[in-house]
């Protein structure tokens, strides 16, 4: 997704977490609140201290990160000894902006994405202390990269109707079934895994999410081509995979309410943000339309205005968003970005090929290219047409978004639904 | 950065405004109005401009205004567009007012500003900024000619007219003013003739076009107003009303209409704010924030007005109810100013994205 809109972050700046870590004591917040002026002096330490380390930072950026993790400088709204320092996180500015005044390479969420942007949140709320201390070190400095095991084949909008099934054997749980969708799987080491241990209550009670080691035995990652030929995603085999109980994240039976910390993440994580005038697409299309006269009609004009008009709104939009979120204020509008952006895109897309006539019938590959994160902008225009489709469908297709819209900001009663009160397993399927 | 979001004080502004509309024009009055012989309001008028000190909201203090900015104007005027109230704040407090300002008549400022006195710029409605051809003619200081189908001149004292020569000021009893059966009675239009009537110069025409553009920024704060009045009038109804033995607003096929609704809303909100931003700091990016407004804007409160009507069934296509009046306000005010199309012909200038050659 990052590759196609651009709009992407991953969360690390947004405010889904809690300042400090309540539930463990050795993570407690020791100092009194730190400000600006104070985290300042906190970098200007950690800079001195670090100079050989922050200099070789683009050519070992694991020792670099693991320093600033230490120093409490990844993430420092995060409690001491997870890598912050229990600071108000709108001080993480100040943090990258004195680093990147020190020559200090930047903080580059993509070297992680998922990791950083859901997994982390979601082992700092509902992780024990061994757990925190195990996993968020590696994850932060990039060593470990993370992927997410939710959707199914049979499991996609209603992703709580799930089927893979973990069963107990000792000290382990026993995993069993298909994962789709996953971005990353082929270069991760850890994933992030709901699978559903009790079938026989109804379905939001029945899952328990875990920590899945992908080099485990019987975890199969197989590529997943898309309609526009490349392989961005996997499918993942689970057969007779083994996870020690220590693995697991929150309760027995909670995996649905800790997968919420991890979506309520992707949704922020997707659309919204500040970018430029004729920013992405619609930026393709302005320069198609200044560069090649011959190309110009009354008609084609009158539809690059309306794209161009949208496009600005949804710009627009998106700043405001994001200076409510700033402001403290976080308005229900950011259900909104991501249907915005979805359309946008599809639409300015196909303009892009009707503009350019047969000259965009010519494909420039169709080979089952493998790279996670795609650059959208050097394929043809083929690929973005085909490729924006995918847009109004992952992290939430826009049916669903509209749902909640409706129920949760309109407060429109829910839908007539049968799959509350039955045990998972006498659902039809 | 541009600040998009609103101030406690335009949340101070809104909520008192909403109390005496809801107090003093509930929509009701507001239809009853529309088959009277007085379509605009003066007792309201003098409640918002008067009472409340609104008519010169944007004249500095100096000149007896209250030294705010569009910014809050703007915020106004989505509290009007909620209550299609018959008042004309856009045409005097913002375009007259805007183009005294930028023509330096600073002595006809504090009557404005005061309330005693209402102007509008004479010029049809659907005129666009950069659009004024003049009609009426000088003479010796004497002015002839006809304008049709102008906006809020009706309950105007002072009629800011443009010539060949530049804008003159004519006093609104040297003309003949005759009343429109008008598609939007909430802002009744009047053609207006001058036959001999005596003015006076204030200054050049590119004061009468700062007031147009300024007029423009803001109705689209109007148009957002209207909008998020169908938006959460349609919501209120398929939450009351049931069919089938189940509540409206439980049906997935209406609740994605809303949703989408308030989708494109929650855009023409920014849009209207940039607007307004721009106008209050005199921002360089000011036309093409007004064309952008202007080309976004109305379309949505048009559909707004369009679905509440279609959701609300029956009911919404009576005349007791109020949907049609919100939908004449949405529909006329797409109009106003120049279409949605003028203004995107427009951008494409601006944003050096030429026509075929």
């Amino acid at each position: 997704m990052a590759s196609t809109s651009g709009f992407c972050g991953t969360g690390c700046t947004k405010p889904y977490l809690r300042k400090t870590c309540t539930r463990d004591a050795i993570f407690s917040v020791t100092d009194a609140p730190l400000n600006a002026a104070a985290i300042r002096a906190r970098v200007g330490e950690f800079v001195a201290a670090n100079a050989t380390l922050i200099a070789r930072g683009d050519v070992d950026p694991a020792a670099y990160l693991g320093a600033r993790f230490d120093a409490g400088l990844a993430w420092v709204h995060f409690p001491v000894g997870c890598g912050g320092l229990g600071a108000d996180r709108s001080l993480q500015h100040v943090v990258e902006t004195a680093l990147a005044g020190a020559g200090a390479p930047p903080n580059d969420p993509r070297r992680n994405p998922i990791g950083l942007g859901m997994a982390a949140p979601t082992i700092l709320r509902h992780g024990t202390d061994a757990q925190r201390h195990q996993y968020l070190r590696p994850l932060w400095t990039g060593e470990e990269i993370w992927c997410q095991l939710f959707s199914e084949p049979g499991a996609g909008s209603d992703l709580a109707g799930l089927g893979a099934r973990g069963v107990r054997d000792g000290d382990d749980w026993v995993v069993n079934g298909q994962k789709v969708w996953t971005s990353l799987a082929h270069h991760a080491h850890r994933a992030i895994l709901i699978v559903r241990t009790d079938p026989t209550v109804p379905k939001h009670v029945g899952m328990t999410y875990f920590v899945l080691d992908m080099h485990a035995p019987g975890v199969e990652v197989r590529p997943l081509r898309q309609a526009t030929g490349e392989a961005e995603f996997n499918e993942i085999f689970l057969t007779d995979a083994r996870i020690p109980d220590t693995d697991r994240l929150g309760a027995v039976g909670d995996g649905w309410k800790v997968a919420q910390t991890t979506l309520m993440n992707e949704r922020v994580a997707i659309g919204g943000g500040v970018v430029p005038r004729e920013f992405g697409e619609i930026g393709v299309l302005a320069s198609i339309w200044r560069d090649r006269p011959a190309l110009r009609t009354p008609a084609g004009q009158e539809t690059l205005m309306q794209l161009w008009v949208q496009g600005e709104a949804a710009r627009l939009f998106g700043m405001r968003l994001a200076q409510q979120l700033a402001a403290g204020q976080p308005g229900p509008e950011g259900s909104a970005s991501k249907i915005i952006y979805a359309r946008l895109m599809q639409q300015a897309t196909s303009f892009e090929m009707d503009l350019l006539g047969g000259e965009a019938l010519r494909q420039d590959t169709w080979d089952m290219n493998r790279d996670s994160l795609v650059d959208f902008f050097a394929r043809s225009p083929g690929h973005r047409y085909l490729r924006a489709k995918g847009n109004s469908i992952e992290g939430g297709t826009s049916e669903i978004l509209r749902n909640i819209i409706a129920e949760r900001i309109l407060d429109l009663p829910r839908e007539t639904r049968n799959d509350v009160e039955l045990p998972w397993k006498d659902l039809p399927k | 950065m541009i600040d998009l979001l609103y101030s406690d004080i335009d949340e101070q502004l809104r909520s008192s405004l909403r109390s005496v509309l809801a107090a003093r024009s509930p929509w009701t009055e507001v239809l009853a109005r529309t088959e009277s012989d007085k379509t605009y309001d003066a007792d309201l008028w003098r409640a918002v401009a008067v009472d409340m000190g609104l008519a010169g909201l944007i004249v500095p203090e100096d000149l007896g205004g209250a030294g705010a900015s569009y910014r809050e104007a703007a915020v106004v005027c989505e509290e009007l567009g909620r209550a299609v109230a018959p008042i004309p704040f856009l045409g005097s407090a913002i375009v007259a007012t805007t183009a005294l300002l930028s023509a330096g008549a600073t002595d006809l400022l504090p009557d404005l500003a005061s309330g005693t006195r209402a102007a509008v710029l004479v010029v049809p409605f659907a005129t666009a900024p950069g659009g004024i051809t003049p009609t009426v003619a000088v003479e010796g200081g004497r002015l002839t000619g006809t304008v049709t189908t102008v906006a809020e001149a009706l309950p105007a004292d002072l009629l800011l007219v443009p010539t060949p020569g530049g804008l003159y000021a004519v006093e609104a009893a040297q003309a003949l003013l005759i009343p429109v059966t008008s598609f939007d009675m909430t802002r009744q239009l009047a053609d207006i003739t001058f036959d001999g009537a005596t003015g006076t110069r204030i200054g050049d025409l590119a004061a009468a076009d700062v007031g147009l553009r300024a007029g423009a920024a803001l109705l689209a704060s109007e148009q957002l107003g209207v909008a998020e009045w169908c938006l959460e009038t349609t919501v209120a109804y398929l939450k009351t009303r049931y069919q089938f033995g189940r509540l409206l607003g439980s049906y997935q096929a209406l609740k994605h209409r809303v949703a989408d609704l308030y989708v494109d809303i929650s855009q023409a909100r920014a849009v209207a704010r940039y607007a307004a931003a721009c106008a209050a700091s005199e921002d360089p990016d000011l036309p093409v924030a007004v064309a952008v407004a202007q080309a976004f804007n109305p379309a949505i409160a048009v559909r707004a007005s369009e679905e509440c009507m279609q959701l609300h069934g029956g009911i919404g296509f009576t005349w007791e109810y109020p949907v049609h009046l919100y939908m004449k306000r949405a529909k006329s005010a797409a109009i106003a100013f120049g279409s949605a199309a003028a203004h995107r012909t427009e951008l494409a200038k601006l944003v050096n994205l030429p026509a075929s050659s």
